[in-house]
Order: structure tokens, then C-alpha cells, then sequence
């Protein structure tokens, strides 16, 4: 890894940035990451007191620090149920949750899928860099099987998790990927996610220089960047390699064609962000490319779904329970249903 | 109706014990149940101790299956559901076999014969089936063998009732005859019956021909001669509920959350035996209040959190292994400097332990499980109605302390019952959220900076000028940076101390439940020992000895004026359903030299034996040995 998006001395001095100094390590994809939302929110229009950041623990989960935000840094894996509990009583505010693939998939498992199946509206940034980067370098549930890391000298053994598979899996209602060396695509991705009433989960490939330099270099270096990636659109025929190549879908099966003479666009699956099937096969394209390499990997919005929020659902509860028994009455609380007099 | 054969005659009681028994299927705990409402409707004290299994169905017949529900019921105030009691009712010879050695001496026994049969007492393990009902063995007592599930069928004839549902109304007409025994009118039962099964006319109708007939079998039969009266007790004036130790806890933080003008959010996972806390509070939706049942315990109390950090009462309640799973969270509470109320409903532990049965065996847990320094305020509910006032203080100290509170109830108060003379809303005190508005440093927001209390304010997300960033890694004083500064981080743990040892500045001084201000002997009590503790003290004092009783509701920080009054007296006992939790702190604190009392049976103190040790200490000096089996 040679160059980054972002400089780690100056970050933009923007509205959104606040007046902690920036602590991640030089080269760190999270300044890339952080830049990206720092300027969506300038651009949403928010006022920044409406807008609370929840964390975990790790490298990532310092982010909240450095936003002139509300922020709360919680505990390891726990940031999906802190988030649950400020959204049950505050439906008002625009909360982001992030985390990584450490806290949110292994520590942080059990509580992220009953986000996604709860569908609590928080955007979460997922920052994936494979690896325990605050720990000093020891293999993540994202980890490629045979992984040398300083907990795994001779490999990990563990066969790692397919993030959004699992978040399909969990009833997720939006489900993307993006990139740390891709800004303008994240903001993209980011803006649509934020635009998501519900959980929206927001992949992002993130190199950790220091621990686990270059894990995603085949999707964002030039040389291999376009016959490993592809880049969807909603109501567009997947393509990729330049356009060299598709993917096709016959009997649920994908395949990879190459557009010419033979095969053109028209023989191509046509992306459909709305489609739960085709969607639960675009996240299961996870081809290794360093050891398999037949599939390249999804990038942008894969899945999208309208379903009523977590919070929505309670608030309704309340509101109907008013409805029929009244505003409730401390008074008649205390009394309950039966009385006597001792007179 | 038929004329009794004999006339009847009516024997007063002052107080009577009496203990249903029988498979965890029989219905006994709503037999129990209606009978309580019964006697607290005419206006006994009533106090009472349901026992039941960890099985849901556990195998019929069996010992393991015995499920029981113990009243004491007065004309005098009551204090616990009794040592002994003075009527053992049984459904099967399982459920006598369990209980027997509770009844006293000459005590009355009604046994349901049907219940009796050769595979009931093989299940029971009585040598060769001997049957007790006809063997002679229980002599000592006043046998009645009733053939109930006989007299409930035949009650029952003529309806379209499969057989398995005729039987399942064997409970009224236990209920039935009972409240003949004990001269109570059924009006109430019959009033429930029709709540009960409103949608279903054929069940009510079936009920309640079967509580009728038990009523009538009473008046009836030769065999009884004799019904009982409890009369009134002499209760305060006033309006009376009956209400239990976890209905108790939920109402407390609703009034709590209500008189601070907050949203009550409160989350949790199921668990025996604080579940009904949840049911309770999820029933009270149109007050505002929202439950969430997480995933796991940790999620419970972190959502609590994230609920107090908008701006909510922020609640999770548990019982030990569920609280052991949310240490790590209580810490981060204890650090954000939040409100949060944390319930555990002790049970016998460790591990999962005695899911069912009571113990007060978490307290060095409350007080000391976490890491790092994070004192956190103990505060515990000694009775039913305590459960209330407890739960409404631990609202209060959290939302005008800024600090996560821990408050301790166990299965027995949670489960067991008393009237209550509550108060009206305009009684309870107001509560004050340490919100702020504007920033405090200029136009500088600093979240830590402390007011005389040491308190920090509450800035809610939403407010412009206050965005601030707080988590667990320690933080700069003042302005809630993260910092790594040697000096600042002692001076943190200090500030974090002092603010939760000032609380006890609020607390009102020390009070004896009962006995002389100085003396020989002080039992030192907390939680649920409470009854059994003041039924020992008032009966010593009576007999003339030099013993007082304290019952602590604050377990951290102690009330000031404990170390005085502990210096009062010659001798101190503490006895606990513990090996000795808070003796072992009371010995720490204050240098004395404290003896225990201690019974980890998962059962609760009898008075009797609070009073032994007591005499055993004033005689002999000695330490106390653990209770004696009962």
C-alpha cells in the first residue's frame, strides 16, 4: 500500500470535525472513512445535535471522538444494543453505529443479528480490515482460513464468515459495500444508507496498514480492480471488467460470460435491489480472488427492503395502548384492580 | 341443602398457617392465591410463600414435582408466612411425604385420598406402599381423608367435561371446603372464576359447582365439626391491596420514572424469578413505559444505557447468572456516569444453582463485582411492600446521583404477598433529572464537571451546544476527553467514589425496627430476613431479654449512623440466607465483632431459629453455627 485518500496530519477542518486530534495510525483506511461522513453530514443539512454516534471497542470505534457530535463509545461487541435502547426512546435522531468486523461479527455476533432482524433504524459502518488491528494483529472471524497472524503462526484454521451473507441471513433491510479507496462510490453508498429507514449496513473494505497491509488490494488496485469488482446499479445488467464481462442468471445459477460476438448485455442478470433472491445469491459472490477467483466481488447497494422500524413498532404500542386504556393514571396504577377498606 | 347431621362449632384463631401442596399441575398456587385474596379481602394480615419446582411439568406424583403455597393470615399483624404450619392440605402422598415435617404438632391434615392410590405412594417412596392415610402413622395429627377427585367428578356429572378437565377443577373444590373451614364467603372466588373464564361460560359454570361443592361438603359432612375464625387484624385505616415483592418493584419504578418525568425503558431477558417484573411492566404500555425483551442479558443492559442516554429511566433486571453477564456493562454505566437501575432478584446460586428457591447470596457481587474501582450504590427491599418504596428510592438516587443502582429483592419477597396501604401519587416525592440546557464553561460544554454533590449533568442528545463524546476509557476531569494522564486518572477514581459515598449525606438517620437503643444484643439484618427476624426480636423483647433489631436497606454506602448503633450493644448477630456476606463487610468497616446466623437452604429463616442463635449468643457467648434443618 503505497498512497491514501486522506492525509492523516490535516483533517478537514470542517463544520462536523471536532477538536480531538485524530489518533488512528498514519495510513489507516478509517481517515478515508472518516472524511466521507464528515462531509455527507455537512452536505445533509443536519444540525449536529441530532446526530449520535455509537461504538464499540477497536481501532474503528474511536470514530465517534472525532466528530462534533453526540458520541458514545461503548463496549466491546455491545454498540447494537446501546443503539436498540437510545432508539426505542429517541426516534428522532439520526444515530450511526460503528463498528468492525471484530466487534460486530465475533464479540458482537449475537447482537447484531437481532439488529438486523429488529431492523432498528441506525446506519452501521462495518469497517472490515480482517484482522484485530487495536489488539496488535490477531486473526478476525473475516480472516481467510490460513491466515498467519500473531495469534495463527502456522494459519488459522477457522473458516471466516461471509459478512453479508449473514446479514441477508438476519433479514437485513439494507445491505451494501464499499471501499476505503473508493471515496466518491462510499459516499454514494452512504447517502443511500443514511436515506434508509431501518438498519442499513454498510460494509467497507478497510486496509489496516499496519497489521494486515493490502487484504483487499485486488479489488482496489488498478491493475486488478476491474476484473475483481462489480460495481451494481439498481435497474442495471451486471458488468464488469470493463464491460468485457458479465454475469448471467439461468435456473438461479450465475455464471460469468464474456460479452462479444457470442454473449451480450442483454444476456446479463439485470440488478434489482428489491429482488430478496437474487440479492441472497449477489452476497453469496465472495470468491477468494487470490486463491479462487471466478466471481468478482459485489460492490454498491445489493438489497433494499421497506419494513416498518423497531422503534416505529413500540412507539405504535404506546400510542394504541393510549388509545384504548388513556394517558394512564399514576393514581389508578397504585390501586390496581382490587381493593379493600380497613375502616 | 341437606341440615347438618351435627351441629358445628366456630373456634377464633388469632392466626392460623396453612400450606397447599401438591403437583406442580394441581392448581395449588392459584388454590393459594384466591385464599389469600380471600382473607385479605375480610381483613386479616396476610403474608405468604409460594414454593414451586424449577420444572415447569415435572414428573406427577413425585417429590421433585411438589409444588406448595404457605399463608399466615391474622388478627394480628403477620411478618412472615410462618415457621410451622397448623394445616397441611395435600393433593397427593408426594406433596405429604415433602411436608409433613412443617406441620406442628396435632396440626390438621387434609389429604385428598384420591391422591393416595398404589402408584402415588410408590412415587412417593412410601416403604411397600403403606398407605399413612390408613397405617396409623399419623396419629399425632388430625387426619381428614377426603376423596376429591371422587366428590369432583360427581359434582361434575351430567356436564359435557371430558374427564381429564372435570379434574382439573379438583383445586375449587379444595378451595371451596376451605373457605368453609375458615368462615369466609366465596363471593370473591366466584367473582374471579367469571374474570377468569368470561369467554368460557361451560368452564366457569363447571368451577364453580365444584367450589360450591367443597363449601357444601364442609357444612355437610360428619367428619368436620369445627370451623375456624380469624377475625379482622387492627391494620391502619385505610385502602389496602395485596401485592407481591415483584408487582411491588415494577410499580416503584413506574411511580419512580413518573415522578421524575421520565420514560421508563426497560430491558431484559427472561429469567427466573425476575420474569414477572417484565410481565408486570409490559402490561402498563399506556403509561409510557417500554419493555424490550433482548437478546441476551448483556444486550438488556446495554439497551438500558443507550435508553438513559437519550434521555430515559434506563431499567434491566435479572436474577445471578443474568446479573454476572452484565457486570461488564455496569462498569461502562458506572464510567458514563448515567442514571440506571439494576434489579437482581437473588436466587440460590452459584452457576444456575436454585433457579426457584431464595438466597442473598450476591451481595459481595453487588458491592464488589467489577473490575476496576466502580462503587456502585446497594440498596435492598426487605419485604413485599418494600419492594415498592426500594424500587423508588433506587430511581432517585440514579437520576439525581448520576449513577447506576443496584438493588437487591430475592425469590421469596418477590414471589410472597402482603397488603398494602398504598399511597396516592401526591404522596410520593418529586424527582429531579440533572438535566442541562445550556453550556456550563462559556460557551464550552464540559459533561464532567461535578456540582457540590459531585454530580455531573445530564446533556441530552438533541441539545444544541452540548454535543460531547463519553465512553469507558477513562477520561479528562471536566471536559470527558480520553486521557491517559497518571495523576488524572487517580483523581477520576476519587471523584467517582466521593460522589457515590455523598448519597448516604441524603439518607435519613438510622431507625431500629425494634428494641432498646443500647443493650445487650443487635441483629443486623437486610432484605428479605425481615419478618422472620422482627417476629424473633418482638418475642425476646417480650420475654424480657436486652435485644433490638436493624435492618439495613442500604448496603453501600452503610447509613452513617450504623457504626454508632453497632457500638451500642454487647453482642451483634447477623443473620443471612448467605455464609456470612454482610457480616464479613460490617467487620471491615467498622471493626466489630459481628457473629453470624447463616442458612444457604434456599429456604427462608424460620423465626425459631433467628431466636435460638440470639438466646445461643446471649448465654453462651458462642459463635452461632448454621440454622438447623427445620
Amino acid at each position: 500500500m503505497n498512497t491514501t485518500n486522506a492525509s492523516p496530519a490535516a483533517p478537514a477542518k470542517a463544520d462536523f470535525s471536532s477538536d480531538q486530534e485524530v489518533r488512528w495510525c498514519p495510513g489507516c483506511g478509517d481517515y478515508s472513512i472518516l472524511k466521507q461522513v464528515q462531509t455527507l453530514l455537512e452536505q445533509s443539512g443536519r444540525r449536529k445535535e441530532e446526530v449520535v454516534f455509537i461504538s464499540g471497542i477497536g481501532c474503528s470505534s474511536r470514530f465517534p471522538y472525532y466528530l462534533d457530535t453526540f458520541g458514545l463509545h461503548g463496549i466491546h461487541g455491545r454498540a447494537p444494543a446501546i443503539v436498540g435502547g437510545l432508539r426505542s426512546v429517541r426516534p428522532d435522531l439520526s444515530v450511526w453505529m460503528i463498528t468492525g468486523d471484530g466487534d460486530a461479527l465475533s464479540i458482537g455476533g449475537n447482537h447484531i443479528i437481532h439488529l438486523l432482524r429488529r431492523n432498528v433504524d441506525v446506519n452501521v459502518l462495518l469497517f472490515n480490515n480482517e484482522i484485530y488491528g487495536l489488539t496488535k494483529g490477531q486473526y478476525s472471524p473475516t480472516s481467510p482460513e490460513g491466515a498467519v497472524t500473531r495469534s495463527t503462526p502456522l494459519g488459522s484454521t477457522d473458516h471466516p464468515f461471509n459478512p453479508l451473507a449473514l446479514v441477508k441471513g438476519a433479514d437485513g433491510t439494507f445491505i451494501a459495500r464499499c471501499m476505503d479507496r473508493d471515496p466518491k462510490h462510499m459516499r454514494e453508498v452512504l447517502a443511500r444508507a443514511d436515506a434508509h429507514r431501518g438498519t442499513s449496513l454498510v460494509e467497507v473494505y478497510q486496509n489496516c496498514n499496519v497489521f494486515n497491509d493490502g487484504a483487499f488490494e485486488a479489488f482496489t488496485e488498478k491493475g486488478s480492480k476491474a476484473d475483481n469488482t462489480l460495481f451494481v446499479e439498481h435497474g442495471k445488467p451486471l458488468l464488469f471488467a470493463n464491460g468485457t464481462k458479465g454475469i448471467s442468471l439461468q435456473d438461479m445459477r450465475p455464471t460469468v460470460i464474456d460479452i462479444g460476438a457470442e454473449r451480450s448485455v442483454n444476456d446479463c442478470w439485470v440488478h434489482d435491489e428489491r429482488d430478496s433472491f437474487k440479492a441472497s445469491l449477489l452476497v453469496r459472490l465472495f470468491d477468494d480472488p487470490r486463491t479462487q477467483g471466478g466471481f468478482p466481488r459485489p460492490f454498491g447497494v445489493l438489497f433494499v427492503k421497506d419494513r416498518p422500524t423497531h422503534e416505529a413498532k413500540l412507539q405504535a404500542q404506546v400510542q394504541a395502548a393510549r388509545e384504548r386504556k388513556g394517558q394512564g393514571d399514576l393514581d389508578a396504577l397504585l390501586r390496581g384492580d382490587h381493593t379493600w377498606e380497613i375502616v | 341443602m341437606e341440615t347438618p347431621a351435627k351441629p358445628k362449632t366456630v373456634e377464633p384463631r388469632q392466626n392460623v398457617v396453612i400450606l397447599f401442596a401438591g403437583d406442580s399441575g394441581d392448581g395449588i398456587q392459584l388454590t393459594g392465591a384466591q385464599f389469600t385474596d380471600n382473607n385479605a379481602l375480610f381483613g386479616n394480615d396476610v403474608s405468604t410463600f409460594p414454593n414451586y419446582p424449577s420444572e415447569i411439568r415435572a414428573p406427577q406424583g413425585t417429590l421433585a414435582g411438589v409444588s406448595g403455597f404457605q399463608l399466615h393470615f391474622g388478627s394480628v399483624e403477620v411478618f412472615t408466612p410462618g415457621d410451622r404450619c397448623d394445616v397441611l392440605v395435600v393433593m397427593n402422598a408426594a406433596a405429604l411425604k415433602a411436608n409433613l415435617h412443617k406441620l406442628k404438632q396435632g396440626g390438621i391434615i387434609i389429604a385428598n385420598a384420591d391422591g393416595f392410590d398404589r402408584k402415588n405412594l410408590r412415587l412417593a417412596g412410601y416403604i411397600d406402599e403403606a398407605d399413612p392415610l390408613t397405617d396409623g402413622s399419623l396419629e399425632a395429627y388430625k387426619l381428614h381423608s377426603v376423596d376429591v377427585t371422587k366428590l369432583t367428578r360427581a359434582a361434575l356429572e351430567g356436564t359435557t367435561l371430558g374427564m381429564k378437565e372435570k379434574d382439573r377443577c379438583k383445586n375449587m373444590f379444595v378451595l371451596g371446603f376451605i373457605n368453609w373451614m375458615f368462615s369466609r364467603e366465596l363471593d370473591n372466588s366466584e367473582r374471579f372464576l367469571e374474570h377468569k373464564f368470561g369467554r368460557k361460560p361451560e368452564l366457569m359454570e363447571a368451577n364453580r359447582r365444584v367450589l360450591l361443592a367443597g363449601y357444601h361438603y364442609g357444612e355437610t359432612s360428619e367428619t368436620f365439626t369445627t370451623r375456624f375464625e380469624v377475625k379482622p387484624a387492627p391494620m391502619p385505616k385505610g385502602t389496602y391491596r395485596s401485592i407481591t415483592g415483584n408487582q411491588g418493584t415494577a410499580l416503584g419504578l413506574l411511580a419512580g420514572a413518573r415522578k421524575a418525568g421520565l420514560q421508563l425503558f426497560y430491558g431484559s431477558y427472561p429469567i427466573t424469578p425476575a420474569s414477572d417484573i417484565l410481565h408486570e411492566l409490559s402490561r402498563h404500555k399506556n403509561l409510557g413505559a417500554i419493555t424490550f425483551q433482548a437478546e441476551d442479558e448483556i444486550a438488556a443492559i446495554a439497551s438500558a444505557i443507550g435508553a438513559s442516554y437519550g434521555g430515559a429511566l434506563g431499567v434491566t433486571a435479572s436474577s445471578g447468572p443474568g446479573i454476572a453477564l452484565k457486570i461488564e456493562a455496569m462498569g461502562l454505566a458506572f464510567m458514563l456516569e448515567l442514571p440506571l437501575v439494576i434489579v437482581n432478584v437473588q436466587r440460590g446460586g452459584p452457576s444456575t444453582g436454585l433457579p426457584t428457591k431464595t438466597e442473598q447470596a450476591d451481595l459481595w457481587q453487588a458491592v464488589h463485582g467489577r473490575n476496576g474501582e466502580a462503587p456502585i450504590p446497594v440498596i435492598a427491599a426487605s419485604t413485599p411492600v418494600d419492594c415498592f418504596e426500594m424500587a423508588f428510592e433506587a430511581v432517585q438516587l440514579a437520576v439525581e446521583h448520576m449513577t447506576p443502582v443496584i438493588l437487591l429483592t430475592d425469590g421469596y419477597i418477590a414471589n410472597g404477598a402482603e397488603p398494602w396501604r398504598f399511597p396516592s401519587s401526591a404522596d410520593l416525592p418529586t424527582i429531579t433529572p440533572n438535566f442541562i440546557q445550556a453550556p456550563n464553561d462559556g460557551d464550552r460544554f464540559l459533561p464532567y464537571r461535578r456540582d457540590a454533590r459531585g454530580v455531573r449533568p445530564w446533556a441530552l442528545p438533541g441539545q444544541a451546544g452540548l454535543q460531547h463524546r463519553i465512553g469507558g476509557i477513562e477520561k479528562q476531569d471536566g471536559t470527558g476527553n480520553i486521557s491517559y494522564d497518571p495523576a488524572n486518572h487517580e483523581k477520576m477514581v476519587r471523584l467517582r467514589a466521593e460522589k457515590v459515598a455523598r448519597i448516604a449525606d441524603r439518607f435519613r438517620p438510622i431507625r431500629l425496627d425494634s428494641g432498646p437503643p443500647e443493650g445487650d444484643l443487635l441483629i443486623v439484618g437486610w432484605g428479605s430476613t425481615y419478618g422472620a427476624i422482627r417476629t424473633a426480636a418482638l418475642q425476646m423483647q417480650a420475654e424480657g431479654h436486652s435485644v433490638a433489631h436493624v435492618h439495613l436497606r442500604h448496603l453501600f454506602p452503610f447509613n452513617k449512623g450504623l457504626g454508632p448503633l453497632l457500638r451500642k450493644f454487647r453482642q451483634v448477630l447477623v443473620p443471612e440466607m448467605n455464609s456470612g456476606q454482610l457480616r464479613q463487610l460490617l467487620r471491615a468497616e467498622y471493626l466489630v465483632d459481628a457473629r453470624g446466623l447463616s442458612k444457604v437452604q434456599g429456604l427462608p429463616f424460620t423465626s425459631e431459629e433467628i431466636r435460638n442463635a440470639a438466646l445461643d449468643l446471649l448465654t453462651h457467648n458462642t459463635t452461632a453455627a448454621a440454622a438447623t434443618q427445620a
